[in-house]
C-alpha cells in the first residue's frame, strides 16, 4: 500500500481498537462476572469460583451438556465420514453440474429456521418419536456440507496423478483412497470435524425444533436458551465461560491444522 | 470401475443424506403452504392459495416490512463498520494481518446465545452501561436500552460483524496498490481515489457481506426474542409462533417460503453487482476471483 501520512495511520489505528473493543467488551464482560464472588454486575465483591462449583451440581444443566456431547459426537463422525467422501467425489470428477454444487452448498446458507421446520414437519408426518436421534439426523445436514468444503478447499490442489500411479502399480481403489488420498488430507478432515463439532455443541435452532417434547433430550443451548429468558443468573456466566472456551479451543485448533495444510 | 461412477459411488452416502433430510422436509414444506389448516390444529389437505394470500394480509406485511426495515438498518451499519474495520486490516503490517483478522472473526464462532446474553448484560436496567452512567455521577432514572429496537439491532450488527469484515478484507487485501498510487499521480484526491477506485473494486466483498448479514437478520428469530424481548415481531419469530403457538402448519410453511424467496432475491442482486464489478475488475487488470 502507498505510504500513509502519520495522522491516516492514527485513525485506522483507532478504527481497528474500537471495532475490537465492541467485538471483546461484552464477551470480557461476561467472563469477568462469572469470576465475581457476588455476582452481580452491580459491584465486584471479590474473586470466586462459587458459580462453577454451582454448575457442577446443576443436574439439569450436566444432562444438557451430556446430551450435548452424545448429539456433537456422534453427528461429527457420521458427518466427517459422509463429508470427506462427498468431498472426493466431486473433486475426482472432471465436470459437475450446479445442481449438485447448489445441493452441496445448500445447508450452509439455508435459514436454520426453514430447515428446522422442514424437519419438524417430515418427522412427525412420518410419526418419528422425537429426541436425540432426530437431533443427529438434523446436524449431520449442515456439518456434513461443512466438513465437505473443507476438504474440497484441500483437494483443489491435490495433485490427482499420484492417484493414478498408485493404481498402475497394482493397488486397489480402496487401497489408494486409504493409503494415498486419505493421509494427505488427513488434517483437513480433522480440521473439517473440528469445526463440524464446534458448530453442533453451539446449534440451537435446529435442535430446538427437533428435540420433540419433553426435557430428556435437551442439549445445552436450549437450556442455556431457558436460562436467559428467565434472566440473569451468575450460573449463566460461567457456563458461557465454558462453553465459549470449549468452541474457541476447538475453532483454534482448526484453524491450525488447516493453515498448516494450506500452507498459508 | 470408472472414474465417475467410484465418484458416485464415494458421493452417494452424503447426497442420499441431503435428499432424504433437506430437499425432502423442504419440499414437504413447500407442499404444506397449499393446503388448510384444520379446525383443531392439524391439516386439512384440500388444496388452497390463502396461505400465501395471507402473507400479504397488511397486519403480516407489516411484520415483513419491519423485519426488512430492522434487517436492513442493521446491515447497513454492519456494512459500514465492517468495511472500515477490513481497511484498517488491510492497511496494517503483513504480518499482523492473519492476526487481526483470526481475532476479528473469533467471537462469531463463539455460541450465538451467548453472544447475544452478553447484551443482555450489558443493556439492562442495572447492567453494565447504567453502572458506568452512575460512576460518572448520572443520578436518574436508568435508561431503557433492553427491549427496544435498538437493542436488536446492536444484537444483530454484534453477531454478524465478523463475517462483514472477513468478506470485505478479501477483496481489499487482494487490491493492487499501484492502482490507488496511479490514481493520485494523476491528481485526484484520496477521496476521489477511494470512491472512484477503491470502492467500486470492493464492491463484491461488500455485497457477500450485506447479502449474508441481511439473510440471517430477517429470518432471525432468537435476537428479537431476547433483546426485544418479543415486542419486535420479525419473520423468524411469526414462522416460529405458526409452528409451536398457533398451530398453524401451512401458514408457516407459507411464511418460511416467503422467506427463502426473500434470500433467494436477495443472492440474485448479489451475483449482479458481483457480476458488475467483475467486470469493472478485468478492466483494471486484477483478480476477478471472489
Amino acid at each position: 500500500m502507498a505510504e500513509r501520512s502519520p495522522a491516516t495511520r492514527r485513525a485506522l489505528w483507532l478504527v481497528l481498537s474500537l471495532v475490537f473493543a465492541f467485538l471483546y467488551i461484552p464477551i470480557a464482560v461476561l467472563v469477568a462476572l462469572s469470576f465475581n464472588e457476588g455476582g452481580l454486575p452491580t459491584a465486584w465483591s471479590g474473586f470466586s469460583l462459587k458459580w462453577y462449583a454451582s454448575l457442577a451440581s446443576n443436574s439439569a444443566i450436566l444432562s444438557a451438556a451430556l446430551n450435548t456431547l452424545i448429539v456433537a459426537l456422534v453427528s461429527t463422525a457420521i458427518a466427517t465420514l459422509l463429508g470427506t467422501l462427498l468431498a472426493i467425489g466431486v473433486e475426482m470428477r472432471r465436470q459437475y453440474g450446479k445442481g449438485l454444487e447448489a445441493l452441496i452448498f445448500a445447508p450452509m446458507i439455508i435459514p436454520d429456521i426453514v430447515l428446522a421446520i422442514a424437519l419438524l414437519s417430515f418427522f412427525s408426518m412420518l410419526n418419528l418419536t422425537m429426541g436425540l436421534h432426530t437431533i443427529i439426523l438434523a446436524h449431520v445436514v449442515f456439518n456434513l456440507a461443512f466438513v465437505c468444503s473443507v476438504v474440497r478447499a484441500r483437494l483443489k490442489s491435490f495433485d490427482w496423478s499420484i492417484v493414478e500411479a498408485s493404481a498402475d502399480l497394482g493397488a486397489s481403489a480402496l487401497t489408494t483412497l486409504r493409503r494415498v488420498t486419505l493421509p494427505v488430507i488427513a488434517p483437513a478432515v480433522i480440521a473439517g470435524a473440528l469445526l463440524a463439532f464446534t458448530l453442533s455443541v453451539d446449534e440451537f435452532i435446529i435442535a430446538f425444533f427437533t428435540a420433540g417434547a419433553g426435557r430428556a433430550s435437551t442439549t445445552l443451548p436450549m437450556q442455556i436458551y431457558a436460562m436467559i429468558r428467565f434472566g440473569i443468573t451468575p450460573e449463566i456466566n460461567a457456563l458461557a465461560t465454558i462453553v465459549m472456551a470449549v468452541s474457541i479451543t476447538a475453532l483454534t485448533l482448526s484453524q491450525r491444522l488447516n493453515r498448516g495444510v494450506i500452507g498459508q | 470401475m470408472t472414474r465417475t461412477s467410484r465418484s458416485s459411488l464415494l458421493m452417494a452416502p452424503a447426497l442420499v443424506w441431503l435428499t432424504a433430510l433437506m430437499v425432502v422436509p423442504c419440499a414437504l414444506v413447500l407442499a404444506l403452504a397449499f393446503f388448510r389448516r384444520g379446525i383443531y390444529g392439524g391439516i386439512e389437505y384440500t388444496f388452497t392459495l390463502e396461505n400465501f394470500g395471507l402473507v400479504f394480509d397488511p397486519l403480516y406485511a407489516s411484520i415483513f416490512l419491519n423485519s426488512a426495515r430492522i434487517a436492513g438498518t442493521a446491515t447497513l451499519i454492519a456494512v459500514v463498520i465492517g468495511y472500515a474495520a477490513a481497511y484498517a486490516i488491510s492497511a496494517a503490517p503483513r504480518r499482523l494481518q492473519p492476526v487481526f483478522l483470526f481475532f476479528a472473526v473469533l467471537p462469531f464462532w463463539s455460541n450465538y446465545l451467548i453472544r447475544t446474553y452478553a447484551w443482555i448484560v450489558l443493556l439492562n436496567r442495572e447492567g453494565l452501561i447504567t453502572q458506568l452512567l452512575r460512576w460518572f455521577g448520572y443520578t436518574g432514572e436508568p435508561p431503557s436500552m433492553l427491549y427496544t429496537e435498538g437493542a436488536v439491532i446492536a444484537g444483530l450488527v454484534y453477531n454478524y460483524l465478523p463475517f462483514v469484515i472477513l468478506a470485505c478484507y478479501a477483496p481489499l487485501s487482494r487490491l493492487n496498490p499501484e492502482l490507488a498510487e496511479a490514481s493520485r499521480d494523476l491528481g485526484a484526491s484520496a477521496i476521489t481515489t477511494f470512491r472512484r477506485v477503491i470502492l467500486p473494486l470492493t464492491v463484491p466483498g461488500i455485497a457477500a457481506g450485506a447479502v449474508f448479514v441481511f439473510v440471517l437478520s430477517i429470518g432471525n428469530f432468537v435476537t428479537p426474542a431476547l433483546l426485544g424481548g418479543g415486542r419486535f415481531q420479525m419473520i423468524g419469530n411469526l414462522v416460529y409462533d405458526q409452528f409451536l403457538t398457533a398451530n398453524d402448519w401451512p401458514f408457516g410453511a407459507a411464511l418460511a417460503m416467503a422467506l427463502i424467496a426473500i434470500m433467494l432475491l436477495v443472492l440474485m442482486a448479489q451475483a449482479l453487482a458481483a457480476n458488475r464489478a467483475s467486470g469493472r475488475t478485468a478492466q483494471a487488470g486484477g483478480d476477478t476471483d471472489g
